[in-house]
């Protein structure tokens, strides 16, 4: 376990340190939100009616963004050469990879999203259940999309291919979180479709390690 | 631990390129072993494939009764041209992770830092290192962590003469104490070897 700890604190420091991924993020969600408000227009209930729908589409676009990160570096410089040779199985590094990505990128993203929505004049009473949602659907997109970056490494703008891949993966957190949100806003049931981000979310934090090792493994093979 | 390693009638393909076929060797606990061969004759992928990296085409690798999955999470060390050093850490905070990393304790590294002359250096970002800098920091897991079976790839390349003799003595103490050495060389090492033609 020590070991696994050592390698969630580089993780944090990495994405946190210079050229880190975290603060990339967070001003491209803060970004892509201000366009999206000012390219719907100033009719306060359009923006409304669309306005949790619209901070996840920014989530999860923000998401996508610092995937490459993942485990590109790793593989130019060496060090999953390294990190597959440690103590702990490649699953078990691909899990730790994945949950500090949740913790340094998707966390403060979520934390984003609440003031996103409001901004684009959401209820105000949607804040908590936005950030709960949001932090949910964030282990979905980083446990899925560190799939995809498994997948594409290797290839030439492999931030592209990432794209490709993942967007669909992204879907159902993007149409169950956004979904669940607007329900509550309208005061319809809104309990199954967060049932359904949870539930999506727990399977890829429990299957995806298993994808991206075998996928890093065809990678340095 | 790894008593033993044992390569039977080996084939590397790397796309459709046939490295080379059947190749077989063994070595046991106090052995080093030089791989020699022209540029591209597969000495970088055969010590990949030991790394177990790379899936042979045909035969096998083997670490005498152990698994070979476990015997090389454990038993190996694997220092290829590529050092795994982040530019943008501390050569302090990448050189603790790399020997924990490897199972090492933080009293072995001390002594280390000690004996590679590291202290200099471990205050700064590891992007400002040279290449031989960046190596000696990359060799300290393998004195810190002690793993039986090393595998090196031209580890001599980026060094100067005095880490050269330095790195001499650090391999024949491993030796002695039971270690092997499979290295992939051009230049002879300041160790005694038997020298495996690759290719």
């Amino acid at each position: 376990m020590g070991s696994l700890a050592a390698l969630f604190r580089r993780e944090l420091s990495l994405a946190w340190g210079r050229g880190g991924g975290a603060l990339l993020a967070l001003s491209f969600y803060a970004g892509i939100a201000t366009l999206l408000t000012f390219g719907m227009g100033a009719a306060p209930e359009p923006m409304k009616a669309v306005a949790t729908g619209t901070s996840w589409v920014a989530l999860a676009l923000a998401a996508l963004l610092s995937l490459e990160r993942l485990f590109e570096r790793d593989y130019e410089d060496g060090a999953l050469d390294l990190l597959s040779l440690g103590g702990p199985a490649l699953e078990s590094v691909c899990f730790v990879k994945c949950f500090a990505q949740w913790l340094s990128t998707a966390a403060p993203l979520a934390l984003a999203a609440p003031v996103a929505a409001v901004a684009m004049r959401a209820d105000p009473s949607l804040v908590i259940p936005t950030f709960a949602a949001a932090l949910v659907g964030g282990l979905g997109f980083s446990f899925t999309g560190g799939i995809g970056a498994a997948l594409s490494l290797g290839s030439k703008r492999g931030g592209v291919l990432i794209a490709v891949i993942v967007l669909p993966l992204f879907a159902p957190p993007v149409i169950f979180g956004a979904g669940g949100l607007a329900a509550l806003s309208e005061g319809l049931p809104w309990e199954s479709a967060f049932a359904f981000l949870g539930a999506y979310c727990m399977a890829a934090v429990a299957l995806g390690p298993f994808a991206m090792a075998a996928a890093v493994r065809n990678a340095l093979s | 631990m790894i008593a033993q390693l044992t390569i039977e009638d080996l084939s590397l393909t790397r796309g459709d390129r046939l490295l080379f076929e059947g190749l077989s060797f063994a070595m046991g606990k106090g052995e080093a072993v030089a791989l020699v061969g022209a540029n591209g004759a597969g000495k970088t992928s055969l010590l990949r494939c030991v790394a177990g990296f790379i899936r042979p085409a045909a035969g096998d690798v083997g670490f005498g009764d152990l698994d070979p999955d476990e015997a090389r999470r454990l038993g190996l060390h694997f220092l290829g041209h590529q050092d795994g050093l982040k530019g943008g850490r501390s050569a302090r905070d990448e050189l603790a992770f790399q020997v924990e990393w490897t199972g090492g304790s933080s009293a072995n590294l001390a002594a280390v830092v000690e004996r590679l002359g590291l202290s200099p250096l471990l205050d700064l970002e590891v992007r400002k290192l040279s290449a031989g800098q960046r190596r000696r920091l990359a060799l300290a897991r393998l004195i810190a962590a002690p793993r039986t079976l090393w595998l090196l790839d031209e580890p001599m390349a980026p060094l100067d003469m005095a880490r050269r003799a330095l790195f001499g003595e650090l391999m024949a103490e491993h030796i002695s104490g039971g270690g092997m050495i499979l290295a992939a060389v051009h230049d002879p090492l300041p160790i005694k070897t038997r020298n495996v033609e690759v290719g």
